[in-house]
């Protein structure tokens, strides 16, 4: 398993794509935000914590398809699966994998791009801590997501579809938690929940997808 | 006698063959004496006035639209512990329908808010989750249509189909904490006080039945469609063979 994850990482950081592409684009989405909504500053600092969540949340969708895709192409995945890694450690190394090289770099970056959306100084920790709260669960459900269509080509698109009314609570959470802390309001609720279902995800998904692998690879 | 010998393809047609047309009929039975009764017998609401009467066909849809999802995640089950081939097929068949469903909800909810509410669209609880169960459905047939293998096809939208309920009522109750709501609560809870007055109450149950009659025919009609173009399929790559 850690084998595993360390080639998925040198893999990402070597093969380029993956760790510098959902960085690069995080920052574009959260540039182009004000040439949207237009540049007051009271107008971007209340909506900063939301557009940094949904920017993070599509930049994590972008290398999802790529995790077991690749694996597939080359024919590297039945490999693996013949390893006597079960499938279900598989998709967590791959999550896992995945969250190291866009779910902590995002979260880090959040933070220097709050200033671009001039964000209360009171959001920065709570951006933070959401985000790295949170991301875990986008990338084990991304993940599940990705062995579901695995065996397809150009699932890319239907990738996002089936994946997107998953994020919807996550987001939810996340992004009402990062609120809330910004005004100083009460947080334990929101954030719990935030916790509880990146507890929950990590627990079962990886299940599930080691199950749905098995299936594609029949 | 046991309910797993309509497991069996060409008993489940030769039983449902006949009961689709008695179900269609009751269906449309059903609607019509629900909705005339409820169009054009029954009185204005004090504060609504004619809107009122668009709840007898909103509410039913909505309620099909959630029990059609509850009916695909139960033939799913099926699908996945016993491997009958039928339960997968009225899952299929039943997805476009319950997805008509919830797009009949949402759209006579938007022209009873525009109105009431003053809007279309209001980011409330209920249409929230709605849109969201929309989107749900929109996945899980994407995912069959994606998949050329039927088994495979089967095995992936049932495990999306478990996996989409749990995010689907996780959803639900964080859309509740998310946005306090313009949409009224139950008024047909059976234990409520306050609930819905008798004269719309009647015609309403006689639609609600007409609507489930309804969902009931679509779908065992549906579910001999697909059960029928599977066993074209293995005829034709039958006689295939033989040519070979």
């Amino acid at each position: 398993m850690k084998a595993l994850l360390l080639r998925d990482l040198r893999l990402a950081i070597r093969a380029g794509g993956g760790f510098g592409l959902s960085l690069a684009f995080f920052l574009i989405v959260v540039v182009l935000v004000p040439f949207g909504v237009g540049p007051e500053s009271d107008i971007l600092s209340r909506i900063g914590p939301g557009i940094l969540w949904v920017a993070a949340l599509l930049a994590t969708l972008l290398s999802l398809d790529r995790q077991f895709a690749l694996d597939h192409e080359d024919g590297a995945l039945p490999l693996i699966a013949t390893s006597p890694l079960p499938l279900e450690a598989v998709a967590l190394a791959k999550a896992l994998a995945h969250w190291l090289t866009t779910g902590l770099p995002l979260t880090l970056a959040a933070a220097p791009l709050g200033v671009l959306l001039n964000l209360d100084p009171a959001a920065y920790p709570w951006i933070v801590l959401t985000l790295g709260l949170g991301t875990p669960a986008l990338s084990v459900i991304g993940t599940f997501g990705a062995a579901l269509t695995v065996g397809i080509r150009r699932g890319g698109l239907l990738l996002s579809l089936l994946v997107l009314p998953l994020y919807v609570p996550t987001l939810i959470f996340g992004a009402e938690a990062a609120r809330r802390g910004a005004q100083g309001l009460e947080v334990a609720t929101p954030l719990l929940m935030l916790a509880g279902i990146t507890a929950g995800s990590l627990a079962l998904l990886p299940f599930a997808a080691g199950g749905v692998l098995r299936i594609n690879l029949r | 006698m046991s309910i797993w010998e309509y497991a069996n393809p060409k008993k489940f047609i030769a039983t449902t063959t006949p009961v689709i047309p008695w179900a269609f009929g009751g269906a449309m039975l059903c609607l019509l004496v629900g909705l005339v009764w409820g169009f054009f017998l029954t009185p204005q609401a004090d504060r609504f006035g004619s809107t009122v009467k668009i709840i007898y066909v909103h509410v039913p849809s909505a309620m099909m639209a959630i029990n059609a999802w509850a009916m695909m995640l139960v033939a799913s089950l099926i699908w996945l512990i016993r491997r009958h081939h039928v339960s997968a097929l009225a899952a299929k068949a039943a997805a476009p329908v319950g997805m008509t469903m919830t797009l009949i909800a949402l759209f006579t909810g938007a022209v009873w808010g525009q109105p009431m509410w003053g809007t279309w669209w209001a980011w409330d609880p209920r249409l929230t989750s709605f849109l969201i169960l929309f989107l749900f459905y929109l996945g899980y047939i994407a995912l069959w249509e994606a998949i050329p293998d039927p088994d495979q096809a089967a095995d992936l939208t049932s495990v999306l189909c478990l996996v989409g309920s749990v995010f689907a009522i996780l959803s639900r109750y964080a859309v509740l904490f998310w946005n306090q709501g313009l949409h009224q609560g139950a008024t047909l809870s059976l234990d409520a006080k306050e609930n819905i007055s008798d004269v719309y109450w009647f015609p309403l149950l006689v639609c609600l039945a007409g609507f489930i009659l309804l969902f009931v025919a679509l779908v065992l009609m549906r579910t001999g469609t697909e059960i029928r173009v599977r066993r074209l399929r293995a005829l034709e790559r039958q006689a295939q063979r033989a040519l070979a």
